[in-house]
């Protein structure tokens, strides 16, 4: 078993042979890591088409070997519906934060799920904006300091709570599968593996729109080490973004 | 399927059109006056195992179509003025991308949300990129049914040879009006087209491929932009077009496009019974500028009037063609359309002066 596990997490083939720009700790990497292998175990490498995001990830394209668009801001789920709708044989997933996806991108996000596409959505929530160096963003937890909210996001002064995209998007007819995980413990990024796994074979049977949440880590914003970041997300973030299999 | 000689809008003429040049994908979002192509191409798209969207927004829609043109299909999407401003973020991408689309806009009247009646209002934005960044877009303005239905055609053939967006710079008038239309005009009109290699297909056999417009290695953003420019260059150079109307022999000269050149034909008309020796140039691509038909047709005219649906947008085009000349500008915007009475009585009276 224990062979066959880190067999599981050698270096994906579809994961290029590149450092990325990612800072130390960033969880964007190791997400990289599991789509990639599970790309590999399905065999979808040649049949993949991925849509990268506005935010840290933008150049996600740069490190995935498979056929990848950009998208403008928050249009990710948009740009994927159209290339889907031409390829339906396609594997097409697309890569999200929270400012791309909850933000600027929601009524994307909502209208995709909602006509129950037959996408996968891999959704990285790390409660800020991390490429703008560390602004509010819509996951952003109440009392946390960023960049716009020097004095800890307060709903009461009209910067609103934390949107939980994930439990919204449950409630959609179209939406056949959500998940929140992290990927803030070795137990954790293996149950993610399985995830993202189960998304896109939702995808794969044509069920309709699936999504995998990841409570994944921004030391650089949250001005932690990578170990305090990964308690954070197990003790703070947890609470307001509870674990587990919201929709199946 | 429908017969040969039709009475159609000038909006399902478009839409057909569409359908005729093999668009495969089609998003769009309602708004007057363009509600009758949307419809004809829900009607008549899943048909033919093509895709039809009606999406969220505008942004959606134009985003969509980024897809549908990254995955290699002809695409297209159409609005109306305010929901043209919505698509200019997703047109500036995909000029950036150098992804083919066609983009329709049946103007009507603004700023702002304005009203629905016809105008000529976004010439500005359509010649001029209209999004952000240096970009310009093929744009042709018909001024009949049957002619729309002839440049959507063209235009899909063009985007596709340039790999650019595109657009078809409609009025509500040619929108909304019915004519006798001939489906069996000759197709395809234009050029052998070049494979579309760069889509996005599922990298087998091949090294993977990404569609982008983020270009950050240094330098590299400007020898993009100098590729662009050369593309902007050739198109100007090749595909300028326009018509004229009673041209030869002339002293004065009036300029005008899509509907409004109707009416400037009639006048033309009138005033030749009067004896003022006077003919019509018709720009049909806006950008690029059909400058070289309007430097030779202007050559021995003593005044040009330019006429338009707007407070005077295509007039600085004519300007800049033609910077010797005298050219005086009638216009009315917001919905107001310059009549043939009001036409003929503003020549007369810029003649004698």
């Amino acid at each position: 078993m224990a062979i066959k596990e880190s067999k599981k997490f050698a270096k994906a083939k579809s994961l290029n042979e590149v450092d990325t720009h990612y800072c130390s700790g960033c969880g964007h990497g190791i997400v990289h890591h599991l789509i990639t292998q599970v790309i590999d175990e399905l065999n979808m490498a040649e049949n993949t088409i991925a849509i990268a995001p506005v935010g840290c990830a933008v150049i996600a394209y740069d490190y995935w070997a498979f056929d990848s668009s950009e998208a403008a801001h928050g249009r990710t789920l948009a740009v994927a519906t159209g290339i889907k709708r031409c390829q339906p044989d396609k594997l097409v997933f697309s890569y999200q934060g929270d400012g791309d996806l909850a933000s600027i991108g929601l009524a994307e996000t909502i209208h995709a799920a909602n006509r129950g596409e037959n996408i996968s959505c891999i959704f990285i929530n790390n409660a800020c904006y991390g490429m703008t160096g560390g602004q509010m963003a819509p996951t952003t937890l109440v009392g946390q300091k960023t960049a716009t909210t020097p004095k800890g996001r307060d709903p009461g002064a009209g910067q609103g709570w934390p949107l939980q995209i994930s439990e919204m998007l449950a409630k959609l007819n179209g939406v056949k599968y959500v998940v929140r995980s992290s990927v803030a413990t070795p137990a954790k990024v293996k149950e993610t593996y399985n995830y993202i796994k189960k998304a896109f074979t939702v995808q794969l049977n044509r069920e309709g729109f699936s999504l995998v949440e990841i409570l994944s880590s921004c030391p650089t914003v949250w001005r932690l080490d990578p170990v305090q970041s990964n308690e954070w997300i197990n003790t703070e973030m947890v609470k307001q973004f509870p674990l587990g299999v919201i929709k199946e | 399927m429908v017969s040969e000689n039709i009475l159609m809008t000038g909006n399902e003429a478009m839409a057909q059109a569409a359908i005729t040049a093999g668009c495969h994908f089609y998003a769009g979002y309602p708004i007057t006056p363009q509600n009758e192509l949307i419809a004809y191409m829900a009607k008549h798209m899943p048909d033919q195992e093509r895709v039809f969207i009606q999406a969220e927004s505008e942004l959606a829609a134009i985003n969509m179509v980024f897809g549908a043109a990254a995955s290699g299909k002809r695409a297209m999407t159409s609005s109306s003025s305010p929901g043209i401003s919505l698509k200019q973020e997703g047109i500036s991408y995909l000029a950036a991308a150098e992804l083919p689309a066609v983009i329709i806009n049946v103007m009507r009247g603004g700023p702002g949300l304005g009203n629905i009646a016809t105008s000529q209002s976004d010439y500005f934005q359509a010649t001029r990129g209209g999004g952000h960044g240096d970009y310009f877009t093929p744009c042709f303005a018909p001024w009949s049914v049957q002619e729309a239905y002839e440049l959507v055609k063209l235009i899909f053939d063009l985007s596709d040879y340039y790999r650019t967006p595109s657009l078809i710079l409609a009025d509500a008038i040619i929108g909304q009006m019915m004519e006798p239309l001939n489906l069996k005009t000759k197709y395809p009109i234009s050029r052998k087209l070049p494979q579309k290699t760069w889509a996005l297909t599922g990298a087998r056999k091949r090294k993977p491929k990404v569609i982008r417009s983020l270009i950050l290695k240094e330098g590299a953003l400007c020898e993009h932009n100098e590729h662009l420019r050369k593309k902007w260059e050739e198109i100007k150079a090749k595909e300028q077009r326009f018509a004229t109307y009673k041209s030869k022999a002339i002293e004065y000269l009036v300029i005008a496009y899509g509907s409004q050149a109707r009416l400037i034909q009639e006048a033309v008309d009138i005033l030749r019974k009067d004896g003022i020796k006077i003919g019509l140039f018709r720009p049909i691509s806006l950008w690029p500028y059909p400058v070289k038909g309007l430097k030779k047709t202007s050559k021995d005219v003593k005044k040009i009037f330019v006429v338009e649906q707007s407070l005077g947008q295509m007039v600085d085009d004519v300007r800049l063609a033609l910077p010797k000349n005298e050219v005086h500008f009638l216009g009315k915007a917001g919905g107001g359309i310059p009549d043939v009475g009001q036409i003929i009585k503003f020549i007369k009276k810029k003649i004698k002066t």
